[in-house]
């Protein structure tokens, strides 16, 4: 078994950047991505766009390029393709690629796994035609597909993004529908001074919102009791704003409600977590050189608390320097830029935290997709007596279907957490156990047999 | 209905419910029934009600199809190669012995 100063996991900016530091400074790299190709999510078909659909995704998409070319320059062990399935306390890695499972060693581990989409259950949520915004925009980013007369339904910077992305690409959205309840710009308001820091981010945002308005796409504030019509895929979209009940029919609605970091490997490694109440969501506990509880495991990026991707190539860059003992005044230029990224994140946050509505979903509402379960039966259980997820996960299975809580985890903590009137922190969430996904059996058996050898 | 907005690129066919449909190079299994306008992708393992495509970067496996025989492969992190059978999946799938 090869084993490697720096194992990373996931080829996103922090990833690609803190692989990219490490081999610099003379380590030995490995970094295993569950894709075919880096860029992450947020970079996704970074090598392979071409010069139109760069020019629609816009230059901070471009950015990404310098960091994809830099790694592959690293010297770096880039295994595309790697489904990380199992991390022992011995911080032995075991992936799945090409059908057969291998493990490698590793002297420090760095999860560089991102962010997922905020659950958004909504009645209807289930049906064909419903995606998260970010699916369409990785439908754009990898294979330049756009959805025509698309509904971009929710709240966060992605929802703009995506619209005015769309606008671009010549299919600008049917309409774009927010969430956000009243009152929100002025309580954000009060955090404009710090995000003046890193203004660009208000001038896109702004400039954003503009294209789409420009556009003639309309857009409706404030909305509530959103719903999706449909008898085997979404019709269209019911919901309250102004006083009034609308239906617009499309047979594509994209939901977003921000990212939350991925804690699948974190929790996997059982590494502390706390509560982020200005995020709405568990993140891991770091010290000052990004290394959780457990010694040698390291997080840089989204996962490590939401700041964009910029600032996860910044983290990322940090922790190699931090593993590879380089505390340098790069280092110190860097940690400078970085508190200068999230300068803008405290206005964001207070702006875009999740509606009241999309954290207590209606009783007849599924939040496990997987097992099909609804927030009613979560509450019955919970009034029955199950004192958090992981006893509602036994007695529901929620959270154990193929996505293991990847999607529901979040709001079947927050619906026990309310409805034991706790902190979520006391909550806590599911216990996440290997395989990280699933993995055929017979690859699992022969993996068995190789190991023996 | 989907579009495509890069003028051209190399096109590869592959099957669905036996159907021949036609992607292109680099698209995963799942762009390329979305391109078709192809969105319901299997029943639910519980109710048996009709999904497809959710979060498009392996996190939700609602794109779980059928896969030249292979059941419960995510369609949206495997690339279209030439002759793929993809099949709708239908509910729990039975562990054959």
């Amino acid at each position: 078994m090869k084993t490697y100063d720096l194992v990373v996991i996931g080829a996103g900016p922090a990833g690609l950047a803190a692989a990219t530091e490490a081999a610099k400074a003379g380590l030995s790299v490995a970094l295993l991505d569950e894709q075919t190709a880096p860029g992450g999510q947020i970079y996704r078909g970074i090598e392979t766009a071409g010069a139109h659909r760069t020019a629609i995704l816009g230059k901070d998409y471009a950015e990404g390029r310098d960091l994809a070319a830099s790694f592959r320059a690293s010297g770096a062990d880039y295994m595309p393709g790697a489904l990380v399935w199992n991390i022992g306390t011995d911080r032995v890695v075991e992936y799945s690629g090409n059908g057969s499972s291998h493990r490698i060693g590793s002297k420090a581990i760095l999860s560089a796994t991102g962010a997922l989409e905020r659950p958004m259950p909504i009645p209807g949520w289930t049906l064909p035609g419903v995606t998260t915004a970010g699916a369409l925009q990785i439908l754009l980013k990898a294979a330049g597909i756009v959805q025509e007369d698309a509904l971009i339904v929710g709240s966060g910077p992605l929802l703009w993004l995506l619209a005015a992305q769309m606008v671009d690409a010549g299919c600008p959205p049917r309409a774009v529908v927010e969430n956000l309840p009243k009152g929100r710009m002025t309580a954000a308001a009060r955090h404009l001074a710090r995000a003046m820091r890193a203004r660009e981010y208000l001038v896109k945002g702004v400039l954003l919102m503009r294209k789409v308005r420009a556009a003639g796409v309309p857009v409706h504030r404030h909305a509530t009791e959103l719903a999706i019509e449909g008898e085997t895929s979404a019709t269209a979209l019911t919901f309250m704003a102004r006083g009034k009940a609308h239906r617009i029919e499309s047979a594509s609605i994209a939901l977003h409600q921000g990212v939350v970091p991925n804690q699948q490997v974190t929790r996997l490694m059982r590494a502390d977590h706390v509560w982020d109440a200005s995020q709405h969501c568990f993140r891991p506990k770091l010290d000052g050189s990004g290394q959780t509880s457990v010694p040698g495991l390291y997080v840089a990026g989204d996962g490590a608390g939401i700041g964009g991707a910029r600032a996860a190539a910044m983290q990322g860059r940090l922790v190699a320097l931090a593993i590879a003992g380089k505390q340098d005044e790069r280092a110190s230029r860097l940690s400078a830029a970085l508190a200068r990224e999230g300068a803008v994140r405290p206005l964001l946050e207070t702006l875009y935290a999740p509606a009241p509505e999309v954290l207590a979903p209606a009783d007849t509402t599924i939040v496990c997709r997987c097992e099909e379960i609804t927030a009613g039966t979560v509450r019955r259980t919970v009034d029955l007596g199950a004192p958090g997820p992981n006893q509602i996960k036994s007695m529901l299975r929620t959270g154990m279907g193929p996505c293991q809580g990847r999607v529901c985890g979040l709001a079947v903590a927050a619906i026990i957490a309310a409805r034991k009137g706790e902190d979520p922190q006391v909550t806590d969430y599911y216990r996440i156990r290997p395989p990280l996904k699933p993995i055929p059996l017979l690859e699992l058996a022969s993996f068995g047999d190789m190991a023996a050898e | 209905m989907p579009r495509r907005i890069d003028p051209e690129g190399k096109s590869i066919g592959f099957t669905f419910e036996g159907r021949p449909v036609a992607a292109r190079e680099g698209d995963s299994v799942a762009a390329a029934l979305t391109a078709a306008g192809l969105r319901d992708l299997r029943d639910s393992a519980v109710s048996g009600s009709p999904r497809g495509i959710f979060c498009m970067m392996g996190a939700c496996f609602d794109c779980l199809v059928e896969i030249d025989g292979i059941p419960n492969r995510q369609a949206c992190m495997i690339p279209v190669t030439e002759g793929l059978a993809v099949r709708r999946q239908r509910g729990a799938v039975e562990v054959r012995i």
